[in-house]
């Protein structure tokens, strides 16, 4: 992609992301200073950034096991999510039985569960993985089922009325028809697999950057804190991107608007 | 008649009402018959019951009363050899053009089983369909590329790829616009004169219905039965310019007195009993 063939307004809706972000950094760093806020309350971004390099060792030891938990996790999240989601958006009885269920389920702050996986699993990666997987596979049932239970009647007709199998519906129509909701979720779950993880490691493990986190805090190295917070936001966005240009990718039939096409001619 | 293709015996059809109590009556006391080969049009007024009569041929709604025979058998299922087009096009919009042509021969056997092997001429056969509708050239192209003239020649391809014996239409061309709508009754009719399926068509307009049809039926207001049944005589095939001829106007006008009289519940006189 060329820089100079892009329209004016293209290279501003390009560069936004960038601009907003690094004002947003240079407004916390000239508070800091303004304020003379001292760096055990709230250091500022080139702290932070001097902070980063120092340990850059250990701390990328820790992301890469955070990554890790939490991608399995996610991974867990996705098959279970799409199954579930598939039972539900396609059988009423399902449906009706398991969706208080699934609300209850959801409704309890996941935090409060790692105390009790951590019995039944010991301290480590198992309750990180477990906590990401119970917050992220949430959203991919329901966006799977809603994806499912809003198919126009009359597309599944055109299959009925050719003696389609529930079975051919669901792969030919209901299915793909449901790719962009389960995409729309996976971006939305990855973030929230991050958050479940790093809330198990903050409460029980020895390893992660949830873990250096609150290591860092019981010692009042809160650059440090602050150094972690960073990393887990820079993951974030990565996986999400990276889910993204998957969405672009496989549905882009569902976001035809957003991109220009060429409309063929004719009657 | 001798015995007719598809068969309405009395059918009646009531929806279930919201809760419980009397639910709404589309169809009742509905007898019509359609011999093999010929192209029927239903007309009437708007929410007679057209729609639940399309429904209940192709076997997607069971009939609460009454029974329906298609080629000497009871319709108690969704059929096979039954091709379907609505008003909308309703392509899936993330397969090509030809992927969406193709779809019933992923579904319908003999050709599901023969796919994967014969698939080279499976693909020419759909291009030489698309063909005949003027598509050439817009097998890769998804959908949403196409006009909704287009769409609709897709979708009727797709109707027919399978070469059902019996082909449903459902207020096929009523989302287009006058100009697009008189050309496509031209493709339908020349795709019917090459390969003579049995065709029923549901609409509300009475020139589409006289243009392509042997037969046109009335229908009453809801619920919905038969009430009378003109021939055609115009010879084929049919053109454009035959729709301003004195016989294509006279029977256009009648239908339409008759369709005013059934919109204010009266019988159109003479009532031209369908045999059963």
């Amino acid at each position: 992609m060329k820089w100079q063939s892009l329209s004016r307004t293209r290279r501003v809706e390009l560069a936004m992301p960038w601009l907003v972000t690094l004002s947003m950094v240079l407004i916390w760093e000239i508070a800091v200073i303004a304020f003379k806020v001292p760096s055990f309350i709230l250091p500022g971004p080139w702290e932070v950034w001097q902070t980063l390099v120092r340990f850059h060792g250990p701390i990328w030891t820790h992301a890469l096991h955070t990554l890790f938990t939490t991608v399995v996790g996610f991974a867990i999240a996705v098959v279970f999510g799409v199954l579930l989601g598939i039972a539900i958006g396609s059988s009423r009885l399902v449906y009706n039985g398991l969706y208080p269920v699934l609300i209850g389920f959801n409704s309890v702050p996941k935090v409060a569960v790692v105390p009790v996986l951590v019995v039944w699993f010991g301290i480590g990666t198992v309750p990180a993985v477990i906590t990401a997987f119970m917050i992220s596979f949430f959203p991919i049932v329901v966006n799977v089922a809603t994806g499912l239970a809003t198919v126009e009647p009359e597309l599944s007709d055109v299959l009925r009325s050719l003696g389609a199998k529930r079975r051919d519906i669901l792969m030919k129509v209901g299915l793909p028809r449901a790719m962009p909701y389960l995409f729309a979720s996976l971006k939305v779950a990855i973030t929230l697999a991050f958050v479940g993880s790093v809330i198990s490691e903050t409460v029980a493990a020895n390893e992660g950057i949830g873990y250096l986190m609150i290591q860092a805090s019981s010692r009042f190295q809160i650059p440090l804190v602050f150094a972690g917070l960073v990393v887990i936001a820079a993951l974030g966005i990565v996986m999400y991107v990276l889910f993204a240009l998957l969405e672009r990718r496989f549905t882009g039939w569902a976001t035809r608007s957003n991109q220009p096409t060429t409309i063929a001619t004719g009657s | 008649m001798t015995h007719p293709f598809v068969h309405l015996h009395k059918v009646g059809l009531t929806y279930a009402g919201a809760d419980s109590g009397a639910g709404t009556a589309a169809l009742e006391q509905c007898t019509l018959g359609v011999a093999k080969g010929e192209f029927v049009a239903v007309v009437g007024p708007s929410g007679c019951g057209k729609s639940s009569l399309m429904k209940l041929v192709t076997g997607l709604v069971p009939p609460s009363e009454g029974s329906i025979e298609v080629a000497g058998r009871e319709v108690d299922g969704p059929l096979k050899i039954v091709g379907m087009a609505f008003q909308n096009p309703t392509l899936l919009p993330w397969r090509s053009t030809l992927a969406n042509v193709m779809l019933p021969l992923e579904i319908v056997e003999p050709h599901r089983s023969r796919l994967r092997s014969d698939k080279a001429a499976y693909v020419a056969k759909a291009q030489r369909l698309l063909a005949t509708v003027g598509l050439t050239g817009f097998d890769d192209k998804p959908p949403y590329q196409l006009s909704g003239g287009m769409q609709q020649r897709a979708s009727l391809c797709r109707s027919l790829i399978h070469e059902p014996e019996l082909l449903m239409l459902d207020e096929p061309f009523g989302a287009l616009d006058a100009f697009t709508r008189e050309e496509l009754w031209a493709v339908l009719q020349d795709v019917w004169l090459q390969q003579r399926f049995t065709c029923i068509l549901v609409t509300h307009d009475l020139r589409e219905a006289v243009f392509l049809a042997d037969r046109v039926l009335v229908m009453s207001n809801r619920p919905g039965r038969i009430v009378s049944d003109h021939t055609v005589p115009l010879p084929r095939p049919r053109t454009l310019a035959t729709t301003f001829e004195k016989d294509f106007v006279d029977i256009t006008q009648r239908l339409r007195e008759e369709i005013s009289l059934v919109r204010q519940g009266k019988s159109p006189v003479p009532v031209h009993e369908v045999a059963a």
